[in-house]
């Protein structure tokens, strides 16, 4: 492609396999994001990005700012400056609003519970080494932890006169540091852990319900060959994030992918090197597809197709990638997985990637058919938009403007 | 004294010349004309005159050296090259019959001020081979002789067509140019009057305390006594009479208001001098005791009074004031900066200018896309340089004169210069310009030539136009230049006197000057105007934008007289240094020895004209400019364009895959040009810029050398790119960028003559960029371009505007109905499915620039892609 403009140092065509496995070249069919804008603003890596409404979204960085924009204007200097985050304490670490409780959270050292007027109403005590990394809201005003290895819940009581918390369980599962936790659904919590471990927790008695040991260094030799690289090295497999939609959990294991079924409570299709570095970021956009962006400054759109059947059930060596380990614990089961029912499984299929940043990609924002931003540490922050369908509100929009200058 | 060649000339198409036909002569149309100049170019009607190009004449017909020419725009010795100045100054002041008769009417006993219209001539000289329109005008002067100072401003062309059909232009414009310097004059007269007066009643003082000394010395009536009283009678006089003309000049543009439309530059001095008038008026009025010290509250309270001798000096003796002098200089350098003007927008060949001034009223009414692909100031070019008036040079030179507020009042009145242009092109192109001569053309002429007057060599004719006969004018141009057409040395001089007296009605009078919004036009029937397409007249004319133009128009002052008599000019210097301060024009400027930037420019103007024939609708004044072929941030001109066009030429013929290239362009997919030497990227950038929709009035959408990497920001931003190619590892990242936004972009290696983009498969740039082209020209080949480019344009204006293409007529068709009409649509037009994306991208265009308005369509605040492979190409 490039090669002879950059001479040896082609990303694509290379002898490398790990680049063969994931590149997809300047046809993409399939990519429906054919226009950007680039919204400048910020003045410094670029990190998180919340969606307001269905137009709105502010982005905050390391800047300290704290900026509000707006997906649909095609005026980039719209983006209003709301206020400038003052520097956030180094000690907190998680925030978790509960609304129905009228508190919030923060998560430290230790675990301080604040009402809407920000005073506190109660903490718990500083007794472990490290600090709580993440929150998640469970029922029955119970609150889920990471700290370190060990995932604590907490119970709020808000009854008494004086509001309390106290530690009820600690869920020792995990054999390093818990990197995410996400809430899946009613019944399910996630966790993920710096070894590749994804456990599957019971919300309201707080069991095993699925237990995935994410191993990329035990590759199956039946393995496709794409999959084969990396033998020999120590491939880094920490869950570095995790995205759910309620029926399916999206990982992003080292610079992999892995998607779970919550229903069938199994891998439903992975990608071991999804990127040219660690992935950021993951989602499931409103069409299927997830999306992924990474440390390597690119945004990666997967779709999961359907594998064909094979005609023998020898693919059932795409199960040995992962050790999994029907590790019965104490009240959880795991349902047996050796099944060779395939029905289920998947391929993740590159079609199409976003290139436009010049560092890593932090975070996205799907904003469903408007389209997705994406922030980075190049203190850029761009908009991908379906450009036919940019095209046609421009085309309704010049139409509205003749109507309003009566030439129509 | 009617000249044989001259009567040949003019009834060469009457019964009398068509009588005999040779029959051993060819047909008219096999027919080659005989050249006397065999080498020179046969277009260049100018080639036999004894000047090289069109000029303006300022003429004054003096009361000390009778007629004489004063300056010449361009000032430039080349120009006029052998042609008689002097001579023609007299053939030209000669012609006015206006009654300019200023003195003592009969009945009154004081000098009384007619404020005449000015009269404009078309007259010819065959044995100079010049053509002129005569604009004959009177400024007024207190040391002069009846107070009047006959001078004309003479638009000089061997083409005699050129005047003829031009005249409603010339007409127009030098009525403007009249007016400003008009205005100044009466301000200028004005405050020389009040000076006068200060001097005339502190003489009276002077003289009424003398008088009161000898009679209380010597009595009564002693002759010295006698003396003094009749002399005091005298200055009391004369303080009246010019107390009266003061009251005259002041009073003037209330009067004429009435009567005809002036220009808002009028209006403005108005107040100004009115304003003199008053303070006047409460200077002289009540306190006629102490008029000495009247002086204390006055503006020009710095000036003293002096002694003025009871017998005035001789005529010969005093110097004549400049012409700078007369109109105060402010109104005189915008005079000077008009007359720049029009003869920048005169440049050229008839057929030229006519193209362009067409050209340039359709290029109006495509205001929605002209964006796209036609340089904006092609014609703002010339209205703009006629702006002059707000460059901040200028107004800080005009900010240190008396006035500094007056120029900012021609700002409407550029916009009427403008709206009047724009009108009267029209006018001039709507004409058939070989209509059937009229009977009514040949008796006025007829009846006019009987009472004309005519020199040996020539003869005037006179045709008063009323508005009663607007057509007149109309059809005796035609006739005229229908008869005169092939005979170079034939002579038809046509004067028109637009006299308003003559009006009959005043109602109808008003109404015309309504719709031409203009005082001193050729009244003409605005039936023939409207009943043509109206294309000008349905819709506002744009406003004008202000722009500043660094037009560094070298001035030269006035000269009081051409070097040819310097005698005469240093005895009035030596006679007058005394009395005033001699201003620095007094100086000799010869324009032989004086080394003008605008003379190198002329020369270079005229190795251009010489190289390419076309033109010089858009003349960078500045000479490093137009020396490089492109620098960002300056606007993009016409002239750049066509040069461009000559690099094209060799770009499409050097490298066969200039299609793909050109493809990219239209398709909006950025081009970066990547090369080691910068002199060859920015010749490749220059010669791709043609190609490159929406460019930008000052080519923004182009980088012409970037030695940095460059971000995605930057491909939006610019559509067009010569990157440097650094070996060292600061390439790296740059060579990384370009493979990282390689799907965002097409590479055009220089160095090793390769181009990376998508492919295309289709015809229509293979008509613009056939490496096979017969064309020679860059110019021709710009052009050949831009038609295609505005065929593009056209097709991509209906598709954006086309309302079904884009929204569903009815409820029941749904979106992919839609679509798959607009591809159907495209398809119909004949272009391929890359060719669909350039109209596409057109479209877009047009879509945000109407959506946003012209401000902020210069960038764009997205950039959209495709994604498709790209392809190596080789040569």
């Amino acid at each position: 492609m490039l090669r002879w403009i950059l001479g040896t140092r082609g990303p694509h065509g290379s002898a490398e396999n790990r680049c063969a496995a994931v590149c997809i070249g300047e046809q993409q069919p399939k990519n429906i994001y054919t226009e950007l804008q680039v919204l400048r603003g910020h003045f410094d890596i670029v990190r998180f990005l919340v969606q307001i409404d269905d137009f709105r979204f502010a982005s905050a960085g390391d800047d300290g700012m704290l900026i509000v924009w707006n997906v649909e204007l095609w005026d980039t200097d719209t983006g209003q400056r709301l206020c400038a985050v003052s520097n956030l304490q180094s000690s907190i670490k998680c925030v978790l609003v509960l609304d129905h409780l009228d508190v919030f959270l923060t998560g430290g050292s230790e675990l301080c519970v604040w009402n809407k007027e920000f005073q506190l109403q109660c903490k718990t005590v500083h007794y472990r080494d490290s600090d709580i990394t993440a929150l998640v809201d469970l029922p029955k005003c119970c609150v889920a932890a990471a700290m370190d290895k060990e995932i604590v819940i907490f119970k709020l009581n808000l009854s008494e006169p004086e509001t309390s918390i106290m530690a009820v369980c600690q869920l020792t599962d995990h054999q390093d540091t818990i990197r995410a936790l996400i809430r899946v659904n009613d019944d399910l919590f996630a966790s993920g852990s710096h070894i590749g471990e994804v456990i599957l927790w019971d919300t309201l008695d707080w069991t095993i319900q699925a237990y995935e040991r994410i191993c990329w260094e035990e590759p199956d030799r039946e393995g496709q060959s794409e999959l084969k690289m990396g033998q020999q090295r120590q491939t880094d497999a920490t869950i570095q994030h995790l995205y759910t939609d309620g029926e399916r959990v999206v990982a992003a294991v080292g610079s992999g992918l892995f998607v779970y079924s919550t229903q069938m409570k199994r891998v439903m299709a992975y990608r071991k090197f999804a990127h040219d570095s660690d992935v950021l970021y993951t989602t499931l956009l409103h069409n299927g597809q997830v999306m992924s962006c990474s440390e390597d400054g690119s945004v990666r759109i997967w779709e999961l197709q359907e594998l064909p059947l094979p005609a023998e059930p020898a693919s059932s060596g795409f199960f040995g990638l992962f050790s999994t380990i029907g590790k019965s614990s104490k009240q959880g089961s795991v349902p047996s997985k050796k099944l060779p029912e395939v029905s289920g499984l998947c391929s993740l299929e590159l079609v199409g990637d976003l290139i436009g940043h010049s560092g890593a990609v932090q975070m996205f924002l799907s904003f469903g058919k408007r389209g997705v931003v994406t922030c980075s540490a190049d203190h850029l922050l761009i908009v991908w938009k379906d450009g036919e369908r940019e095209s046609h509100l421009r085309s309704l929009a010049l139409f509205l403007k003749m109507e309003e200058k009566g030439c129509l | 004294m009617i000249g044989s060649p001259d009567v040949v000339a003019f009834t060469k198409d009457d019964d009398f010349g068509e009588s005999y036909i040779d029959p051993c002569s060819l047909p008219e149309e096999f027919s080659v004309p005989l050249f006397p100049h065999a080498n020179s170019n046969p277009w260049l009607k100018t080639s036999y005159a004894k000047f090289s190009k069109d000029f303006i004449l300022i003429s004054e017909f003096s009361e000390q050296v009778g007629p004489q020419p004063l300056l010449t725009i361009p000032d430039d010795s080349k120009v006029c090259g052998t042609f008689d100045l002097n001579y023609f100054s007299l053939r030209i002041m000669s012609v006015d019959y206006q009654a300019s008769f200023v003195g003592h009417p009969p009945g009154t006993s004081y000098p009384k001020l007619n404020f005449v219209e000015d009269s404009k001539v078309v007259l010819g000289d065959s044995k100079e081979g010049a053509f002129a329109y005569v604009h004959h005008l009177t400024l007024y002067d207190l040391e002069a002789r009846g107070f009047v100072r006959p001078f004309c401003m003479a638009y000089i062309s061997a083409d005699e067509r050129k005047i003829m059909q031009q005249f409603q232009l010339l007409s127009s414009s030098f009525s403007q140019a009249s007016e400003c310097l008009k205005s100044g004059n009466r301000k200028a007269f004005a405050t020389e009057l009040e000076k006068k007066l200060r001097d005339l009643e502190y003489t009276r003082s002077v003289l009424h305390k003398e008088t009161e000394l000898q009679k209380t010395n010597s009595g009564c009536y002693s002759t010295q006594v006698i003396e003094k009283a009749n002399e005091l009678a005298n200055v009391e006089k004369s303080i009246y009479e010019h107390k009266d003309l003061l009251r005259q000049i002041t009073s003037y543009p209330n009067s004429k208001r009435r009567n005809s439309d002036q220009t808002q530059c009028e209006m403005k001095n108005e107040g100004e001098t009115t304003s003199v008038d008053q303070t006047l008026s409460s200077n002289h009025s009540g306190d006629e005791d102490k008029p000495v010290e009247t002086d204390s509250g006055s503006q020009h309270s710095s000036y003293t009074p002096q002694l003025i001798k009871a017998k005035s000096a001789k005529c010969f003796d005093k110097r004549l004031k400049t012409l700078e002098e007369l109109c105060e200089s402010g109104f005189f350098h915008q005079t000077m900066d008009q007359l720049n003007t029009i003869e920048k927008a005169l440049r050229g060949d008839l057929c030229f200018i006519y193209t362009s001034q067409v050209y340039r009223a359709l290029l109006r009414n495509q205001k929605i896309t002209s964006f796209l692909f036609e340089s904006e100031q092609d014609h703002e070019e010339e209205e703009g340089s006629s702006k002059n008036f707000y460059d901040p040079n200028h107004a800080t030179r005009y900010a240190s004169s008396e006035f500094s507020g007056e120029p900012v009042s021609l700002d409407s009145y550029t916009a009427y210069v403008e709206r009047s242009q724009n009108k009267l092109v029209l006018e001039a192109v709507d004409r058939p310009p070989d209509s059937s001569t009229s009977d009514v053309t040949q008796e006025t002429s007829d009846a006019e030539m009987k009472g004309s007057f005519s020199s040996d060599r020539s003869m005037e004719a006179f045709i008063h136009l009323s508005p009663g006969n607007p057509d007149v004018f109309l059809k005796t141009s035609t006739a005229c230049s229908v008869t005169s057409s092939g005979e170079p040395g034939s002579v038809v001089s046509v004067a028109v006197a637009a006299s308003r007296k003559q009006s009959s009605s005043p109602e109808r009078d008003s109404d015309l000057d309504h719709v031409f919004e203009t005082g001193n036009l050729v009244p003409m029937d605005t039936a023939c105007c409207m009943g043509q397409d109206g294309f000008i007249f349905d819709e506002p004319l744009p406003e004008p934008v202000q722009k500043c133009y660094e037009d560094t128009v070298v001035k030269h002052e006035p000269l009081p007289l051409l070097q040819r008599d310097p005698a005469v000019q240093t005895d009035y210097i030596l006679g007058e240094s005394f009395l005033t301060v001699p201003s620095p024009s007094m100086g000799l400027m010869l324009p032989d020895g004086n080394p003008s930037p605008l003379s190198e420019e002329m020369v270079k103007l005229n190795m251009d004209d010489i190289s390419d024939n076309v033109s010089y609708l858009s003349t960078s004044t500045s000479s490093d400019r137009a020396a490089s072929p492109f620098t960002y941030g300056s606007p993009v001109t016409l002239k750049q364009k066509k040069k461009a066009g000559h690099s094209a030429l060799r770009f499409i013929r050097h490298y066969p895959f200039a299609q793909q290239a050109i493809f990219c362009l239209l398709s909006g997919r950025t081009l970066v040009v990547l090369g080691a030497d910068e002199g060859t990227v920015r010749k490749l950038v220059n010669a791709l810029l043609i190609f490159v929709p929406n460019l930008g009035r000052y080519g923004e959408s182009v980088q012409p050398w970037l030695s940095t990497s460059f971000q995605l920001s930057d491909l939006q931003r610019w559509k067009l790119i010569g990157l440097q190619r650094v070996g060292s590892p600061a390439g790296s990242s740059l060579l990384h960028s370009l493979s990282r936004y390689s799907r965002y972009i097409g590479i055009l290696d220089c160095d090793n003559k390769t181009l990376r983009c998508p492919a295309y498969k289709g015809t229509l740039i293979g008509h613009m960029a056939d490496h096979r082209t017969q064309i020679k020209r860059g110019s021709t080949y710009y052009l050949h371009v831009q038609s295609i480019l505005t065929q593009l344009t056209a097709k991509a204006f209906l598709y954006t505007f086309c309302h079904h293409l884009h929204l569903p007529v009815s409820t029941d068709q749904d979106a992919d109905a839609v679509v798959a009409g607009r591809t159907n649509f495209l398809l119909q037009l004949g272009y391929t499915e890359e060719e669909s994306k350039i109209i596409c991208f057109l479209s877009e265009l047009i879509k945000q620039h109407y959506i946003q308005g012209p401000l902020k369509g210069g960038s764009q605040s997205y950039f959209s892609f495709s994604y498709i492979s790209s392809y190596l190409y080789k040569i």
